[in-house]
């Protein structure tokens, strides 16, 4: 049994939430039901996750081939540190998010099928983390969005439908430019696995087609991403959808575009040859500098929330844009910080429309005297995102900040500092207005905010501080993980060594 | 025969561009249609355009032998149809349902998740 679970770990993320969509989606009728499965399943993921990681950990990159084609002609799943991380990070945030649907989900919302659709945005991004074909992931990603578009119309009202428009548009814009990517970068080298471009690509002349190639790859997740000119889909429907989506979305959504774009552009291509890095680094910055100041002209908490998931975009992409090793491992570090940090503030403007009724600050207030443990849960996240020591925030910024200092780019350095003042500006007018300020309404009925929303949001606040008073593991966690990022001959060698095992000839 | 097909996903390319500027969603989604094609083609160019002889390994060899056709880009081109269709269909009645809903398929005038004219911020405290 340890063997099979062993030989077998790399696919337990993916198939778990499969079948409880199958399983809530047969479910249908009963709700009841269905929040059962879903828990039960987030809970599995969760578990299968660790074991991964924990494989991971103890033998390096973990590698599977399917239907037994050897490498390169097989679809691969590979799981390096950096995205079985990812995986259990995301498994956390979906746990936390399946606690909260117990108070938040409606019945008309069950009706229109939230628990099946959120295990299937599940298989997405779980899927997308873990494979090695770039084929593969171009049908991951297209499987992500057709459940997020399910999950932003949940309620069909008219915002949610303007919203929806623009973000299905867009977002099918850059997976039809991702595949136009692949395409050419296929006609160049006539592969598509992951590490077998990896292999091939260095030692391929460079020409006009691997060039656009590159940055329609760049283009494409950046759109994902949210990056500074191709970011307007974000704010423009983020917060249109039911409160927990866009939890989910801020958590996970813009970070698989991230992911894919680190992917990509330290496997695939190099970032410091072709002129890519200063693109990046012109990214990275207009992307900290104009979220940050679309959140500062905003009234409603989930718009103010949603730019400030594009600020924080830049500071992971700063990662990217210095691209030394310490820069990476700050990056990785800012990744898995932002998940949790991001995704609970979410949640808090949840609690707080439990307990105010409205996500406009002009009509909040009084938070402080009426619920003081809520006012405690929102500062943890709120001072963590503008990086106030000593929460996880501040070492993420210090290590993506220390690095550009360290690197040839200490103007970005400062530029991100200056993003993080606006920040705490940001995070100072959710709390002056909803918290501080006595409420303007005059019969402003606060209601109690339920337990099943208290206990994700403490949860992630816990994860939150415990990696602010304790950097250590995880800051060595992620300088391995970029070390074995950067470094695509360990990635070639783990995805090749089944070729032995497997005894098949090429 | 590339020169040829270039040309054709060129001009599909400017099509879908010019259908996409457009403010009207219904234009907007004929040109991410094309667009999806378009790039459908490219992957066919691109992964070599050699006729007539099917790559299936004759009996008793272990390779292939000669210049045979490439059938990869083709089972890349079937999933992208499959997928690119049915997210047409859904965008489709998406499409439909914001018309009957907002009463206008104007992006310009779909300003109900961004009102226009929200007040400002506080100025000071």
């Amino acid at each position: 049994m340890p063997e099979f679970m062993n030989d077998t770990a790399l696919l337990w993320p993916l198939a778990i939430p499969l079948a409880t969509a199958a399983i809530c989606a047969a479910a249908w009728a009963y709700p009841r039901a269905q929040q059962g499965a879903s828990l039960a399943g987030l809970v599995l993921t969760l578990a299968a996750s660790l074991l991964l990681l924990d494989s991971v950990m103890s033998q390096g990159i973990v590698t599977k081939q399917f239907g037994g084609w050897a490498p390169p002609f097989g679809i691969s799943f590979v799981a390096d540190r950096f995205s079985a991380a990812m995986v259990v990070i995301s498994s956390v945030l979906a746990l936390a998010a399946g606690i909260f649907a117990i108070a938040d989900v409606r019945r008309r919302q069950v009706k229109a099928g939230f628990y099946p659709l959120f295990q299937g945005l599940m298989v997405g991004v779980n899927g997308a983390f873990l494979t090695g074909d770039i084929f593969n992931l171009y049908v991951w990603f297209e499987v992500m969005l057709i459940a997020t578009l399910g999950l932003i119309t949940l309620d069909r009202t008219r915002a949610q439908l303007d919203g929806a428009i623009k973000y299905a548009v867009l977002n099918l814009f850059s997976t039809i430019l991702f595949l136009m990517a692949i395409g050419l970068l296929y006609g160049v080298t006539g592969t598509l696995n992951m590490a077998d471009l990896a292999r091939v690509l260095p030692q391929t002349e460079g020409s006009v087609a691997l060039t656009v190639s590159a940055m329609l790859f760049l283009l494409a997740f950046g759109i994902k991403a949210g990056f500074f000119p191709l970011f307007f889909w974000l704010p423009a429907s983020y917060h249109t959808a039911t409160i927990i989506v866009s939890a989910v979305f801020a958590g996970l959504l813009t970070k698989v575009g991230v992911y894919a774009c680190f992917r990509v552009f330290t496997l695939l291509f190099e970032v410091n040859d072709g002129g890519i890095r200063p693109i990046v680094a012109f990214f990275a910055a207009g992307t900290m500098l104009f979220g940050v100041f679309g959140a500062a002209i905003q009234w409603d908490i989930r718009r103010i929330l949603s730019f400030h998931i594009i600020s924080q975009i830049g500071y992971i992409m700063l990662g990217l844009a210095i691209a030394t090793p310490l820069a990476m491992a700050g990056a990785v570090f800012y990744i898995i910080h932002h998940i949790v940090v991001k995704a609970n503030l979410f949640f808090v403007a949840g609690a707080i429309h439990r307990a105010t009724g409205t996500y406009d600050l002009r009509k909040a207030g009084g938070l402080m005297k009426s619920s003081p443990l809520l006012a405690v849960l929102f500062l943890i996240p709120a001072l963590s995102l503008a990086g106030i020591p000593p929460l996880s925030g501040f070492w993420a910024k210090f290590m993506v900040i220390d690095a550009s200092f360290r690197g040839d780019m200490a103007w970005i350095g400062a530029l991100a500092l200056f993003v993080g003042l606006l920040t705490v500006f940001s995070m100072s007018k959710i709390w002056i207005e909803a918290f501080w300020k006595t409420s303007p309404r005059k019969v402003a009925r606060v209601r109690a905010v339920p337990v099943a929303m208290l206990v994700p949001i403490a949860a992630l606040g816990l994860i939150t501080l415990a990696i602010g008073f304790n950097p250590e593991p995880l800051v060595a966690f992620a300088n391995v993980a970029a070390a074995t990022m950067t470094d695509p001959a360990e990635f070639i060698a783990a995805v090749f060594a089944e070729r032995q095992i497997a005894g098949a000839t090429p | 025969m590339e020169t040829a097909l270039t040309g054709l996903v060129g001009l599909f390319y400017a099509v879908s561009i010019y259908m996409m500027l457009s403010k009207h969603i219904i234009r907007v989604l004929l040109g991410i249609a094309i667009f999806g094609n378009a790039v459908n083609m490219t992957i066919f160019t691109a992964g070599r355009v050699l006729r007539e002889v099917p790559p299936i390994i004759a009996e008793g060899r272990t390779a292939l032998d000669g210049v045979t056709a490439n059938p990869l880009p083709q089972a890349l081109i079937l999933t992208a149809i499959v997928i690119s269709f049915s997210f047409f269909a859904f965008l489709l009645v998406l499409a439909y349902r914001a018309y009957q809903e907002l009463g206008t398929d104007n992006t310009d005038e779909m300003r109900i998740a961004e009102p226009e004219g929200e007040g400002l911020p506080p100025l000071g405290y």
